[in-house]
């Protein structure tokens, strides 16, 4: 017959099951009368007629289950296992509600890093065949991923026969005339064919013609849907109108879809075409882009690479003087995006597991320890006709169960905590994650949950299924379940608990580590003192300021005028706020000293006379900067002392002059001041030579402003907005905050803090689920031999022995873990590598606390059963046999 | 108690498709019959024919009935369908290659012995 119809009749059965179990009663009630009547005649006494029949027959129980296999779909018996498995757990509620939660917390925890991994690493691009982006920079020995310069850009794009296009792009801001006063935006300058290249077409109007990044062209620019929606109220009209974007008459041709987003630059509102009519970009050697190519079918990254390095070579040999030193990068554009996040979430992605790890052998344990308690049961339903397969299926159907409602709770902790740790994130830091946008049980999240929960159900139906020989229902039934567990089930728990320690002090030291890391990274000597700063960064417009003493004279008039405000102390200004980056950097020559052409690259920063004085940055030698080093003045420059120690070496730097690569006469400038390291750079980051020069004697037309307070620095923001604006309202004012939060919310400290965190948070977890495993252990050991500690005690044991006895046990399974937690967890600190900051793996200190902290959360956790053993009556344990 | 001779794993459907050639039957008969013709060698566990039945009954080898006995009870009767009788050929085809196969095997061992 065929399958069809086998399934058809299965299906007819299913309504007529309850007279399918008649009928089949009845006809073999028939059968086994008949045999006994035939015995009857054949002379057999009534009662033994009836057994003998009975035998004849065979067990009515185990044949009427066996034809309904026949006949039913599996999952006929699978409902009635279902029942028993709930009614098990109902029965004991303690075990279930422990191993659920266990499972919840484990499975939530490993789902929501997963939700995040497969927002920031598989799926971080919402752009056409993302595989095929490549981000395309320029390379140096300092920088790896450098800017690229656009004369580059255009010798690359000649060049190259392995991008279909390759375009570029930088971040911009734009000053914006709003009904409110002047607002500065965020933007992004793209070539003509980015959008094509990444594959998104705008969803009014049009996308940039090719040839309209050209400087003949009139400028035209994109909205972000956000945009359209917040500032043209969705409206049509707003395609073809003209805005001025920082004074330049802008036509407005198209809007980007919702779903757009672009994270080098995620709050971009504006974004224009990229026509080189700046400074920079009529230089060679002066790099302010990033390229975005798209590989052409069949190019490997590595093909892309060789030859990207070969051109970059060829324009080294052509122009030696700004090309010396600068090869080339070609990497995948989604690991340049998330390359900051992609440690923290691999290493948070196997703490997480760890955590999974630990609550399943955990409740693995549990369910070991309830096999071995259901011994009997289980050998009394064999008796009664169950086959092996089908007690079998009784605990796979339990761990089944145990599992879906573990992972139901599971998927509702993971979904709570991926909103809290979302809203966690603060705003900055989420622009710079768009993709975190599409978080949330996705596809791939839901494919990881299943996978992981038919892990775990495997893994809780074979624990006590191993338990299950038949061989030994006989004795098990015989023995009643006194005697209890085998010394290799015992050892097998042991051994699990071991397991669980360990992971425990990998855990643990990890999240040490990582506190460690950042504690030393938030205590970092930073050169100055970061509190009761207020910053606020100030953005001039071109009109008005196109000359150098406009802008000089304007950053000078803000400067008195909030030196005047109440509670304001002192008042400096910088191009570049410290802790931001080693950036904004200048390639500089010293006069008397060899040159060899390679760069001496420096970070660079105009700062006003006040600024380390207001910082209250240390002066090392010389002087610092006057009101008088103006531009009437001869040019000065003030040193860091990593410069001074790199390129003065046991010379005194003062009275030496600094010049470009070209020792061009009017950019020398004399080294008046050497002042101590002020971190410039982030704060993970290693602290480079810095120049500092005198503001007003070369101004530029964005800065920030830096103001100690008295009073809390938070409260004299609107002030400050307010002196900027009075002054001039056309003035772009942003980025309001104090140093300390921006230290605070910096990447590198926010990155280290959540991993901090969130491994201290998986830890405890760990710390917690281990010891109750441990507790859990010695409890059942402790029970299981009552029997033998009675007969010692009855022979005459102390109580401390009995006590003793059972510590060392427990003493001997913590000890074993710790050793083999401490070995893993110095491999595992190795793979932490780059988000270990002034901690070695090895860190003796972490892991002593780790140890001790391990040892006597284990002893806690053995001292009840230890006692409760102590307390054994010796007369009722052996009555109970 | 006799001991049970274990029957060699589906001979058990052919011989209850091969008792039914001779006319419709009920389980108890079926077994009676198959005890009887193998002169009480064969004793089966009877019970077992009804989780067998079923199987038969589902690949529609066999169709079942309720008819009344002649003391007025009511028994399920088995009857051979036409694809039961091919199928009947098909095992006993296979049944009596495996016969002489395994004859061959212990003939030589009876040599050898």
């Amino acid at each position: 017959m065929s399958a069809a119809g086998r399934w058809m009749n299965r299906l007819l059965f299913l309504f007529r099951r309850s007279r399918f179990e008649a009928e089949l009663r009845e006809e073999m009630e028939f059968h086994r009368e008949q045999i006994e009547e035939e015995l009857r005649s054949d002379g057999t006494a009534g009662p033994e007629a009836h057994r003998r029949a009975a035998v004849q027959f065979g067990n009515p129980t185990r044949l009427r289950e066996r034809s309904h296999d026949v006949v039913a779909f599996r999952w006929e018996t699978v409902v009635q296992d279902v029942r028993y498995a709930v009614r098990q757990m109902t029965h004991s509620p303690g075990f279930a509600i422990t191993a659920i939660l266990m499972l919840a917390l484990g499975i939530g925890a490993s789902v929501t890093i997963f939700a995040f991994v497969d927002a920031a690493l598989l799926q971080p691009l919402p752009y056409a065949q993302p595989d095929r982006l490549m981000d395309v920079t320029e390379s140096l020995a300092l920088f790896p991923r450098g800017n690229l310069s656009y004369q580059d850009y255009l010798d690359w794009k000649r060049l190259n026969t392995v991008f279909t296009s390759l375009e570029v792009y930088t971040g911009s801001g734009y000053l914006l005339q709003t009904p409110e006063g002047t607002e500065a935006v965020p933007g992004v300058r793209v070539s003509a064919g980015f959008f094509r290249t990444l594959g998104v077409t705008p969803v009014e109007g049009r996308d940039f013609r090719p040839g309209e990044d050209a400087v003949s062209e009139p400028p035209v620019g994109l909205l972000s849907y956000a945009t359209w929606q917040k500032r043209f109220g969705g409206r049509r009209d707003v395609i073809g109108r003209t805005l001025k974007l920082s004074g330049v008459p802008t036509t407005i041709v198209g809007v980007l879809p919702p779903d757009f987003q672009f994270a080098p630059r995620g709050t971009a509102e504006f974004f224009t075409t990229a026509q080189p009519t700046n400074g920079c970009e009529k230089r060679r050697s002066c790099h302010n882009l990033y390229g975005i190519g798209r590989l052409k079918d069949g190019v490997t990254v590595a093909t892309a690479l060789a030859e990207m390095k070969g051109i970059a070579q060829q324009l080294e040999r052509q122009y030696p003087d700004s090309n010396r030193g600068q090869s080339a990068s070609v990497m995948p554009l989604a690991r340049a995006i998330t390359g900051d996040v992609r440690p923290i979430l691999f290493v948070l992605l196997g703490g997480a597991a760890l955590l999974l790890l630990i609550a399943c052998v955990n409740v693995s344990n549990l369910l070991l320890v309830r096999a071995e308690k259901r011994r009997q049961e289980m050998a009394v339903r064999g008796a009664l006709g169950a086959s092996r397969v089908r007690l079998a299926r009784q605990y796979v159907t339990e761990g089944l169960v145990l599992v879906l409602v573990g992972t139901a709770a599971g998927i509702a902790v993971a979904t709570v905590m991926m909103r809290v740790l979302h809203a966690m994130i603060s705003k900055q830091m989420l622009a710079g994650m768009p993709y975190l946008q599409g978080m949330g049980l996705t596809s791939h999240v839901w494919g990881f949950t299943v996978t992981v929960a038919l892990l775990a159900a495997g893994l809780f139906s074979i624990a006590p299924i191993l338990r299950l020989p038949m061989a030994a229902l006989r004795q098990s039934l015989s023995d009643g379940g006194r005697s209890g567990g085998s010394t290799f089930w015992r050892r097998l728990g042991a051994n699990l608990v071991i397991v669980e320690v360990a992971i425990a002090v990998v855990l643990l030291s990890g999240a040490g580590l990582l506190s460690k890391s950042l504690w030393k990274m938030l205590h970092i000597d930073l050169g100055f003192e970061s509190d009761h700063i207020a910053t606020l960064s100030v953005d001039l417009p071109e009109r008005g300021f196109e000359k150098d003493t406009q802008r000089a004279q304007f950053a000078q008039a803000l400067l008195d005028r909030i030196q005047s405000l109440p509670g304001v102390q002192s008042v400096g200004l910088t191009t570049t706020l410290p802790v931001s980056c080693n950036c904004n950097t200048d390639w500089v020559r010293f006069v008397g000293k060899p040159y060899n052409g390679i760069h001496n690259e420096v970070n660079n920063r105009e700062v006003s006379a006040a600024f380390f004085q207001t910082l209250r940055a240390k002066l090392v030698r010389g002087r610092l900067f006057t009101q008088s080093d103006d531009a009437t003045h001869p040019k000065v420059v003030l040193v860091n002392e990593s410069l001074a120690k790199k390129y003065f070496p046991g010379e005194d730097p003062i009275g030496k002059k600094i010049g470009d690569t070209e020792l061009t006469p009017n950019s020398l400038r004399e080294i008046v001041g050497v002042v101590s390291d002020i971190k410039d750079s982030a704060l993970d980051a290693e602290e480079w030579p810095a120049e500092y020069e005198a503001f007003a004697q070369d101004p530029s037309s964005y800065f920030s402003v830096l103001v100690r307070t008295s009073p809390k620095p938070e409260s004299m923001l609107p002030a400050l907005s307010a002196a900027v604006r009075a002054l001039n309202p056309e003035v772009g004012v942003e980025d309001q905050t104090t140093l300390e939060q921006r230290i605070h919310d910096s990447p590198s400290a926010w990155l280290h803090r959540s991993a901090a965190w969130l491994m201290g948070g998986f830890a405890g977890i760990a710390l917690l689920l281990s010891m109750i495993g441990l507790y859990g252990t010695i409890s059942y050991s402790v029970s299981q031999r009552k029997r033998e500690i009675g007969v010692r005690m009855a022979l005459g044991a102390q109580r401390a022995t009995i006590h003793n006895m059972i510590l060392r046990e427990a003493g001997r399974l913590s000890c074993f873990g710790i050793v083999a937690g401490v070995g893993c967890s110095i491999a595992a600190a190795n793979l932490m590598g780059s988000l270990l900051f002034g901690v070695r793996a090895w860190d003796i200190a972490t892991l002593a606390a780790v140890v001790v902290l391990l040892a006597a959360a284990s002893l806690l956790a053995c001292y009840l059963p230890s006692r409760r053993a102590a307390t054994v009556n010796p007369v009722e344990a052996l009555r109970a046999e | 108690m006799s001991r049970k001779a274990d029957l060699m794993p589906g001979t058990l459907d052919m011989m209850i498709l091969k008792t039914l050639t001779r006319g419709p039957l009920h389980g108890y008969a079926i077994a009676q019959s198959i005890r009887q013709m193998s002169d009480e060698v064969l004793t089966v566990e009877e019970g077992s024919l009804y989780p067998a039945l079923q199987r038969l009954l589902l690949e529609a080898w066999v169709k079942a009935e309720w008819k009344r006995t002649p003391s007025n009870r009511r028994v399920r009767v088995y009857t051979l369908t036409t694809t039961g009788r091919k199928q009947l050929g098909v095992e006993l085809s296979r049944f009596e290659q495996m016969v002489v196969a395994i004859g061959r095997v212990m003939r030589d061992v009876e040599v050898e012995g």
